[in-house]
């Protein structure tokens, strides 16, 4: 719809199948890892980036690393050869899969850094990319909107996230991210150790879209659908997460992090099951699903214990493959009907049968049925729930709600539109090519195969993702179908009731939702407020500060220079004026009198002709200094360089007009005053430190010597600071060039 | 300005005053002089000369756009100071050739620092003279 | 000594503050030009003023018995040159300003910012 192009399987040509070769390679590659991180090792490459800093290009493969890494490359394959498909014939096609590829790899590098620096550099590419992907169909307003909503929204909280990872980088005194998780406790005693946190968590909870900063990520549902199922199911949202599961080891376990994850958790599981179950456009109210898992794994990580470990390793898998899966067969389903409204949508069964097929594997692994491995996952959800120490009720009623809600939303969101109701008039539904369908049927059959083969997942990720969490591997609990009755079996069932009643329900739970919803603050329009506040703040200031008048810049810089320097004396302390005269001779009085004199001339006369021999005067003068203090050289410069200034003044004189009479300005006057005594005290004090003259010494005694000039002035231009001299010389190439071409241009705009 | 006088006098001393730059740009690496003085010496003698005759005549006698004799000169300096990486040292370092070296004299001596300052010169003279030319045709 | 010429660039700095601040380009120039002077000046009297004592080595000599502090000479010189090419590039500007919009009022010169926009 939004994507408009016709779905033509055809593809996109060599443009196409490049990426999806691309990322299949990395899932291989990445494959080929699996065996070495089940054996509980990890892999650590990295090469000195910017050494002086300590700074490494170093990546770490682990259990946590490469459970993201398999979710990225692989589900990233089945996206970009579903996207081929899906947007075929797509005039930026090209544009699109670049952007995805890069998206890809820069999650990628996200995940396996193992620097601070590194980690934080990735994290902000995810942020552009993610932009560009969300803005893709940027022709359309409310697209370039929510795209720029999802920038400013993360990129607020990436500069947070900077903060933290420099102030962490400081108070542990490494940038590398296994040398701060070796140390152990040290971090949490610290005393940066709660502003870190507040400042990484404000990165990851803009991130992963927690609440209160949840408005973004359905918004960002206006990027093609196959964006929506790569951005949210197992990549930029959970980018966030990931951060904190990394830093779990060196900063979990105090309360802040504990309530902090725990509640914020909770809520945002909670608060976007209801919003997602309010939803009548089938992507919305999986966007707000997405909210809910992350919510949910928000608040795992706020656990210590090792239920809640595996139940966040194992969820982490499980929702991304029902959830690419869902969000694949939602683009199928669009594609094919033109709608995604709930309502219009009927008896797809029939006509879509293994679309029809694939999503119902993925919304009972979803809702959590047995013998998927959403079922497993929401078991170990209810274990870990109550083995939550201090309030396992809380945390266990949270989960039981959200689950019950998820169950309903699986059924509106795939179940609903396939078996229920009639085909809407006016469509002939048909299924999807194979590119589009291989996808959701892949990602649904993993789904349940892992649930009837947990041991699979079991060794190859959850037990190093633990690994990684707690340092103890012993901390992973069993993933298993039948675990005996005990309480998550009691919670499972009180689910699927509380669940199906809800589904049974939903359509007048929608209306009491609504009416409720509508009582609360909107933060979506609240940003449109806030954005116009600060364009209106930014106006403002401009006019206050860009008053495009020279002379109020020029007053503003003068006015600080003298600023400065007069509270930097003040401040330090002025030593007495030590005003040493007694060497003064007559011939020093008249060159100071006469620049003096000069200077004045040139303020106070109306005369053309008599500023510019003023000017000559003051130049000469200067002129004396340099012959009296022994600079021939600068002398016969500033002489030359004098006689030049008189020419071009003159000829340009020629052709203005005269000058206004001077007016008296007093504040003008003050502050000119002002500047002047400034630079003289400043002098004056610079005369009175003493003089390192190293440098001057080493001139001298090396001149003649090693560089064979008896001119010491002359040595220090040609050789020893012959690299300055080139790069003076050039710019009085340049500025002769611009004068020159400013010249011309006059004449050439005169012809026309 | 039509002044006899004055032209005859100005192209004499536009001479003059380009020998003596080229005198002072060679002795600058012992005596007070160098690049800069002797560029703006040379261009100070060309700058009156067009101002005695005409900016055309002084151009003829130029033969060479002032600015190709800028760009020149910081190539030629560019050079110089590269020529230094031929030799392994570092860059701008200067190179010495001396020629007829005796035991109390170091005879003629060449170097890659006076052709960096003839850079020198070639850069202020030519830049001077692109202005004022400039300058003086266009206003 | 040097206090003597520390207020003599005093005096060279209020009189081109004062000039630059001048809503006239031409005002403007010329303090560019004292401000110019008035930098080089305070560069070289900071490296300290030595009299009749120019930074040469004598013939026969490795190194001189006295000689002025040769360093800000030689970043003076330069800046002296880049000083001039500033001038001249400023100058031109002003012309150009001059021919183009026919005013030597940097206030009045706002076709980039119009006077509309700053309501």
């Amino acid at each position: 719809m939004a994507d408009g192009a016709a779905t033509d399987a055809r593809g996109n040509g060599i443009t196409g199948v490049i990426p999806i070769l691309f990322a299949g390679a990395l899932f291989v590659y990445f494959m080929s890892l699996v065996p070495t991180v089940a054996s509980l090792e990890a892999i650590r490459w990295s090469v000195p980036w910017i050494p002086s800093l300590g700074i490494e290009f170093a990546f770490l493969v682990d259990g946590l690393s490469l459970t993201f890494c398999l979710l990225i490359a692989g589900i990233g394959t089945l996206v970009l050869l579903y996207s081929n498909t899906y947007l075929a014939g797509h005039p930026q096609y090209a544009r699109f899969a670049l952007f995805l590829t890069a998206f890809m790899v820069s999650m990628l590098g996200l995940v396996l850094a193992d620097d601070l620096i590194l980690l934080f550099v990735f994290w902000e590419l995810t942020t552009l990319t993610s932009y560009m992907l969300i803005g893709f169909s940027h022709e359309a307003e409310k697209s370039r909107r929510n795209a720029l909503q999802a920038l400013f929204v993360t990129g607020a909280g990436g500069l947070a996230f900077l903060a933290g990872l420099i102030l962490l980088a400081a108070a542990s005194g490494t940038t590398s991210i296994s040398g701060i998780i070796a140390q152990g406790d040290g971090l949490k005693a610290h005393a940066m150790y709660l502003p870190i946190l507040i400042l990484l968590l404000a990165g990851t909870f803009t991130k992963s879209a927690q609440v209160p900063f949840h408005f973004w990520l359905p918004n960002a549902m206006a990027a093609p659908t196959p964006v929506s199922a790569f951005l949210h199911s197992a990549t930029m949202v959970k980018a966030g997460v990931y951060v904190m599961a990394r830093m779990h080891p060196a900063m979990s376990g105090t309360d802040v992090w504990l309530w902090t994850l725990t509640i914020l958790g909770a809520i945002t599981a909670v608060f976007a099951s209801l919003l997602s179950l309010r939803q009548t456009d089938l992507k919305q109210a999986l966007a707000y699903t997405t909210l809910m898992a992350l919510g949910t794994l928000t608040l795992f990580l706020g656990q210590e214990s090792g239920y809640a470990m595996t139940a966040f390793a194992t969820f982490l898998i499980v929702h991304s493959l029902y959830k690419a899966a869902l969000f694949l067969i939602v683009g199928c389903i669009d594609k094919s009907t033109g709608t995604r409204e709930t309502d219009q949508l009927g008896g797809l069964g029939r006509l879509m049968p293994i679309t029809a097929i694939a999503a119902a594997l993925a919304a009972t692994s979803m809702a959590g049925f047995p013998p998927f491995l959403g079922f497993i996952g929401k078991e170990l959800k209810y274990a870990g729930a109550i083995a939550v120490a201090s309030e396992p009720i809380f945390v266990a009623g949270a989960v039981l709600l959200s689950n019950a809600l998820m169950l309903a939303v699986a059924g509106v969101v795939a179940f609903r539109p396939f078996w229920r109701g009639q085909v809407g008039t006016g469509q002939s539904p048909k299924e999807a090519p194979w590119q589009m369908l291989a996808g959701p049927v892949i990602l649904a059959i993993l789904g349940a195969l892992f649930g009837i083969y947990p041991d699979l997942l079991q060794v190859a990720l959850v037990n190093p993702t633990v690994l990684s969490l707690t340092g103890e591997v012993e901390e992973a609990k069993e993933l298993q179908l039948w675990a005996g009755v005990n309480i998550p079996l009691f919670l499972s069932i009180a689910t699927f009731v509380l669940g199906l009643a809800i589904y049974a329900a939903h359509v007048k739970i929608r209306a009491m939702l609504d009416r409720g919803f509508n009582a609360i603050p909107n933060l979506d329009l609240k940003w449109d407020g806030f954005l116009d506040g600060l364009k209106a703040l930014a106006a403002w200031q401009t006019r206050l500060v860009q008053t495009g008048k020279l002379s109020s810049y020029l007053f503003a810089t003068f006015f600080t220079i003298a600023a400065g320097i007069i509270l930097t004396l003040a401040y330090t302390g002025m030593p007495p004026l030590a005003a040493d005269f007694s060497d003064v001779e007559w011939k020093h009085t008249s060159i100071a009198a006469l620049i003096c004199a000069g200077a004045l001339l040139t303020l106070f006369t109306s005369s053309r002709i008599a500023a510019i021999a003023a000017l000559g005067v003051v130049g000469i003068g200067i002129a004396l200094i340099f012959i009296v203090f022994s600079a021939p050289d600068v002398a016969i410069t500033q002489l030359l360089v004098e006689t030049l200034i008189v020419v071009l003044v003159a000829v340009v004189m020629l052709r203005l007009p005269s000058l206004p009479k001077a007016t008296f300005n007093l504040k003008h006057a003050v502050l000119s005053v002002a500047v002047g005594a400034s630079i003289t005290l400043m002098l004056i004090e610079v005369v009175a430190t003493p003089l390192d003259l190293r440098l001057t010494e080493y001139f001298e005694v090396t001149s003649w010597p090693e560089a064979y000039g008896r001119n010491i002035v002359n040595v220090i231009l040609v050789d020893f600071r012959a690299l300055d001299t080139f790069g003076e010389i050039a710019v009085v190439v340049i500025a002769a060039l611009s004068a020159y071409a400013l010249l011309r241009t006059t004449r050439k705009g005169d012809q026309q | 300005m039509n002044s006899v006088i004055l032209r005859a006098g100005t192209s004499y001393l536009a001479g003059l005053l380009l020998v003596f730059s080229v005198y002072m740009m060679l002795r600058g690496h012992n005596e007070p002089g160098g690049g800069f003085i002797g560029g703006l010496t040379g261009a100070t003698g060309f700058v009156l000369y067009a101002i005695g005759c005409s900016v055309g005549e002084a151009r003829k006698a130029l033969r060479v756009l002032p600015q190709t004799i800028a760009i020149w000169g910081l190539f030629i300096a560019l050079a110089a100071g590269l020529f230094a990486a031929v030799f392994g040292d570092a860059l701008f370092t200067g190179q010495w050739l001396f020629i007829g070296e005796t035991e109390d004299d170091k005879g003629l001596p060449l170097s890659s620092v006076l052709v960096f300052d003839i850079g020198v010169y070639l850069v202020v003279f030519g830049s001077v003279l692109t202005l004022v030319f400039a300058m003086e045709e266009e206003i | 000594m040097e206090v003597l010429f520390a207020i003599t660039i005093g005096v060279l700095v209020a009189a081109s503050v004062y000039l630059m601040l001048s809503n006239h380009l031409l005002r403007f120039i010329f303090g560019l030009v004292l401000i110019s002077n008035a930098a080089n000046l305070t560069i070289f009297v900071a490296g300290r003023l030595t009299d009749g004592a120019p930074p040469l080595i004598p013939v026969g000599a490795d190194a001189p018995e006295i000689a002025a502090n040769a360093l800000p000479q030689a970043l003076v010189l330069t800046a002296i040159v880049i000083g001039f090419g500033l001038f001249a590039f400023a100058i031109v500007l002003v012309f150009r300003a001059w021919t183009s919009l026919n005013s030597l009022t940097p206030d009045e010169m706002r076709l980039a910012e119009p006077e509309e926009a700053h309501k």
